[in-house]
């Protein structure tokens, strides 16, 4: 695999970082694990914290899911997933694992073409989309947002959250339904 | 395994519910189910999957402990040491995988047991408020009718069936809620195998299953 442009990282910080979990599948490198950790290890930490962990449980289960993404860097495609998309998948199968203490199905996985190795178009682009949806999800209005937030972070359904917020489910579910349309529309 | 004729698919609540880690097991499995089946709502898991490591990736971050890097890198370490675990593949089958998974197997090891009218059930292994089952019924036979009191999703596996919603064939999957009261009938062509998932008794319509609900666990 060619090494991604010096130029193109510096313009998607995203492809960096899926360069450090490529580079520990090719050559477990450590320094590139050390970057990876220090740019995500704090934030896994904190959608755990978010998610109602205890700062001890948080700590602990954060290592476990930064020692999962070297163990299961040969399962990462930078076609499929931005670093933080994977890494997050990683950090929500540990909550569900250590906070509520259920299993998590996962789907079939597709078949894999014959040892494809990843396009570096298709992972530019994967890279240009996640950032649209960046953008998009920063651009929310701040209630959208909020709820959309407690959604992924709060571990709370749709009447947990009517319950803490005061708010009548059906504003919850359309805040959300109009966030998701802005959203779709941003990634037309 | 891959169906290209869904009609019926996940609503946003439930993928964005899969994708946040929020939904009961017996719920993430069905939606897991569909998905195996389903390319349409795989890709758009992809983008709520995208959406959470977006949240995550731009949320305050926490701090970490001062030996948090070399922790992790001794567990590391001592996880290397240990010869490596190699995932069985399940190999295809009629089930989905996520199914075959709490099945033990594929479809000749479920454990049947007769709810009446040649209809068959197995009750699948879920933690949580919801639980799981497959359901058989024989061509063209009915699952007695019922409403729900919270949410019921049923996915079809094989064969069909029909309600007063539609007609729902392999991978499709019916989200039904307190507002429906139902009888979904087999297609006479082939036996039906469906996943259910509910998050409240049943509540059957008639006398009968009424009474014969504690016990079979509808």
């Amino acid at each position: 695999m060619e090494p991604v442009k010096v130029k193109e990282k510096k313009e998607h910080p995203g492809l960096e970082w899926s360069a450090c979990i490529l580079r520990i599948r090719e050559t477990r490198d450590r320094a590139a694990f050390a970057a990876l950790f220090r740019h995500f290890a704090p934030r896994v930490k904190a959608f755990l914290m978010r998610s109602g962990a205890d700062a001890a449980m948080a700590e602990e289960c954060t290592q476990e899911v930064m020692a999962a993404v070297w163990q299961k860097a040969h399962l990462f495609d930078p076609s499929r997933a931005s670093a933080a998309t994977w890494i997050f998948t990683i950090a929500r199968n540990r909550k569900i694992d250590a906070l509520r203490k259920m299993k998590r199905p996962e789907p079939e996985d597709l078949p894999w073409g014959p040892e494809e190795e990843p396009d570096q178009e298709d992972s530019l682009a994967l890279q240009q989309e996640t950032e649209k949806l960046e953008e998009a999800v920063a651009a929310l209005p701040a209630k959208q947002r909020e709820l959309i937030e407690k959604a992924y972070f709060g571990d709370l359904s749709h009447r947990e959250i009517a319950e803490e917020t005061g708010l009548p489910l059906g504003t919850i579910k359309s805040r959300i339904r109009l966030a998701l349309d802005r959203l779709r529309h941003a990634m037309k | 395994m891959i169906q290209d004729t869904i009609k019926h698919h996940l609503t946003d609540a439930l993928l964005m519910a899969y994708s946040a880690g929020t939904l009961p097991e017996a719920f993430s499995l069905a939606v897991a189910a569909h998905i195996s089946m389903c390319d349409e709502c795989r890709a758009r898991l992809g983008a709520f999957d995208t959406v959470g490591g977006t949240l995550m990736e731009n949320c305050d971050a926490a701090v970490m402990s001062a030996d948090s890097l070399d922790a992790t890198l001794a567990m590391i370490d001592l996880a290397e040491a240990r010869p490596a675990e190699r995932d069985v593949p399940l190999g295809g089958g009629v089930l989905p995988a996520p199914v075959r998974a709490y099945v033990g197997g594929d479809l000749d090891s479920v454990r049947w047991r007769p709810v009446g009218m040649g209809v068959k059930q197995a009750i699948l292994p879920t933690k949580g408020d919801a639980t799981a089952r497959l359901l058989y019924i024989p061509a063209g036979a009915a699952v007695p009718d019922h409403g729900h009191k919270g949410t019921e999703l049923t996915l079809v596996i094989r064969g069909a069936f029909e309600d007063k919603v539609d007609h729902f064939g392999p991978g499709d999957i019916e989200v039904a809620n307190e507002d429906l009261d139902h009888t979904p009938i087999a297609d006479i062509g082939e036996d039906c195998i469906c996943l259910a998932a509910t998050d409240a008794p049943l509540r059957f319509n008639s006398w009968l299953p009424r009474i014969a609900q504690p016990f079979l666990r509808i």
